[in-house]
């Protein structure tokens, strides 16, 4: 496969940082970066990794399936996630979750219609004295409110357009 | 971005958080940075776990494990190569503090990893971070390449004769990652499904070589108790409590936020002082005191001096420092059941007693929340949580067990109040397979 130079470049660096015969190690962050630039982890990727690392296609498979942030679906070119755990549910996290639902007529791991914005409600995301948070692809956003939500959605929709 | 500090802190290890460019090699080295390590260069490795032990620092990432004693249990005359991990992965819900440790002070980290390096004699290290911190890992990568550049890392550090390499690795979203064992399989580019123990990791960690495993926290304070002294930074906490730690205070306070304190900080003056009392003027109903596989305490019990023998004493735990704060509106029901939800989410479905125990728990605790439960759900939500007590493979069983055992016994009026009229007698057992 080719990726962007600078994804290679990540890619063969990550790949430096084990010893030998550990590469199977390089499995998860090689992942992480590939998918950013694919938008979600293709079976010419898992296959692609699996060459690299030394390890078997289904080696790979087995650790997509069992991490959260590895997606086999394509999600929108901005995954938004909205934490509920508790602290932000203390703040209203819950509510903002409702709004982006309602607002965006999409559930739990699901995509617009036109791919632009996917949204998963996510677990304690590390914001949690700042709370509520939503974290757009890898952005935070701290104290957020509807208002904040509703200009952070406009903003990405206004982007494309 | 972050909140302001507070006079009543202590500041060891948040020291340099205000300062410009706190993050650069520069600021670091203009504020004792690598001091310490150059210390240890010149110390033994016993002097160094010495130090560590008299220090009475104890583990940061939730079991409170003594650090000193951990590197002590690292054969040192054992030929395979060792290695220095670290705990990155912070998603205990109610914990947000060592991003704030690698977002502002970096080179504390490697530091702290030198030091490890140099006490167990090992040439590599890997800093796990969970994978939705990019942009830490891109902060930690450039301190990593500044250490390199100032001859911090790499060959012959700072003609000391030691190797060290140090890297970054990104996790992808997964809570049981953060267990030690876990975190290892996963840094092998497994699942995160735990490892039998022993063997502990400091004998057969990460590829099946002695591992120092520490929190972020942990590794962050070793080099200022080389700096200051193991005694002096002991004296900073109390007894057999050592230091100063962060607590991450979240939830209905007006000045929620990371604060560091000495251990023994009373909680009362943690919530009214430092994180200005209760917003809006409401009443304390309970915190949860140290993430969310803490039990809860009820507002009345929230007065004694914070260090890891209170909690204990209290039935609860530091673990990782959250503290999460809520007012007398504060639905518990709703609180047990979404932390039920996260457990049963992030369960690895290894061990039968925790995948079933947590879903059942989950849908339990759902049809109390919406009102249809029944009332022998409340002793089998108790009953159940206990059963799964010290019967699972890793602590993650207990970490969804204990908290629920906590809101069943210290608000079993709040559950009470929630079956309102439509109560179902429950007959037999059975009747729990007719769970939605
Ligand atoms: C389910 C589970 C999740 C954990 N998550 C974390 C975590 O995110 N960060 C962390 O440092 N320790 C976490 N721990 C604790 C680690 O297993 C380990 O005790 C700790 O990292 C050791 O470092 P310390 O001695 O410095 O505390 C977790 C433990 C369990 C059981
Ligand atoms: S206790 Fe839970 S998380 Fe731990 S091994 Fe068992 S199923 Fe997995
Ligand atoms: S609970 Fe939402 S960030 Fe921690």
């Amino acid at each position: 496969m080719t990726f962007t130079p600078e994804t290679e470049k990540r890619l063969q660096d990550i790949w430096a940082r084990y010893p030998q015969g550990r590469k199977r190690s390089a499995v998860i962050p090689m992942l992480m970066y590939a998918q950013d630039e694919l938008g979600m982890v293709t079976q010419e990727l898992v296959a692609e990794v699996a060459q690299r690392c030394e390890v078997s296609p289904l080696q790979v498979e087995e650790v997509v399936g069992y991490y959260s942030m590895l997606n086999k679906q394509k999600m929108g070119k901005h995954h938004v996630q909205v934490c509920t755990n508790i602290a932000c549910l203390l703040m209203g996290g819950e509510e903002l979750w409702q709004h982006t639902t309602k607002r965006l007529g999409i559930g739990h791991k699901q995509v617009t219609a036109d791919g632009l914005i996917s949204l998963e409600e996510v677990e304690c995301a590390g914001a949690c004295s700042w709370a509520p948070c939503v974290v757009d692809g890898y952005e935070y956003h701290h104290h957020m409110t509807i208002e904040k939500l509703d200009q952070l959605l406009d903003s990405i929709q206004k982007k494309v357009q | 971005m972050f909140n302001e500090p507070h006079p009543d802190e202590v500041k060891v290890i948040t020291k340099r958080f205000g300062l410009p460019n706190s993050a650069s090699i520069d600021t670091y080295l203009a504020h004792e940075g690598y001091v310490a390590f150059m210390k240890a260069i010149e110390m033994t490795p016993e002097q160094i776990i010495d130090e560590l032990k008299l220090s009475n620092l104890r583990g940061r990432g939730g079991a409170g494990f003594p650090t000193g004693l951990k590197w002590s249990f690292i054969p040192r005359d054992n030929p395979k190569p060792k290695y220095v991990v670290v705990n990155a992965d912070e998603s205990e819900p109610g914990t947000c503090k060592d991003r704030l440790l690698i977002q502002n002070d970096p080179h504390q980290l490697i530091e702290g990893c030198l030091i490890a390096a140099r006490t167990i004699g090992c040439k590599a290290g890997y800093i796990y971070i969970r994978g939705e911190y990019r942009y830490l890992i891109d902060i930690m990568d450039k301190a990593l390449a500044e250490a390199y550049a100032h001859g911090y890392l790499g060959k012959n550090i700072k003609g000391s004769g030691i190797d060290f390499d140090l890297y970054t690795h990104s996790g992808a979203g997964a809570y049981e990652c953060g267990e030690e064992s876990a975190l290892l399989e996963s840094l092998e580019g497994k699942r995160g499904v735990p490892r039998i123990r022993p063997p502990f990791p400091a004998v057969s960690g990460l590829y099946a070589s002695p591992t120092v495993l520490n929190n972020v926290e942990t590794f962050a304070t070793v080099p200022a108790v080389l700096r200051m002294g193991g005694q002096a930074y002991a004296d900073l906490g109390t007894p057999k409590n050592g230091g100063t730690r962060m607590l991450c205070v979240s939830g209905h306070v007006n000045r929620p936020g990371v604060y560091e304190v000495p251990l023994g900080f009373p909680m009362q003056k943690m919530i009214y002082e430092v994180c200005g009392g209760i917003r809006g003027g409401k009443k304390l109903k309970a915190v949860i005191p140290g993430g969310s596989s803490s039990p809860v305490l009820r507002a009345d019990e929230c007065d004694f001096p914070m260090d890891y023998d209170n909690y204990a004493r209290m039935k609860t735990m530091a673990g990782s420092g959250g503290m999460m704060v809520m007012d007398e509106d504060t639905d518990i029901v709703k609180v047990a059941l979404r932390t039920m939800r996260f457990y049963a989410h992030e369960s690895c479905g290894w061990c039968i007693p925790c995948r079933e125990g947590t879903t059942w728990l989950r849908k339990i605790l759902t049809r109390m929340d919406e009102g249809t439960g029944r009332r022998a759900d409340i002793d089998l939500i108790h009953e159940l949580a206990k059963n799964m007590l010290g019967r699972t493979f890793c602590p993650l069983g207990d970490a969804a067990a204990m908290p629920t055992i906590g809101f069943v016994e210290k608000f079993r009026e709040e559950f009470e109040a929630r079956l309102r009229e439509n109560v179902v007698p429950v007959t037999s057992p059975d009747q729990l397979i007719a769970i939605r």
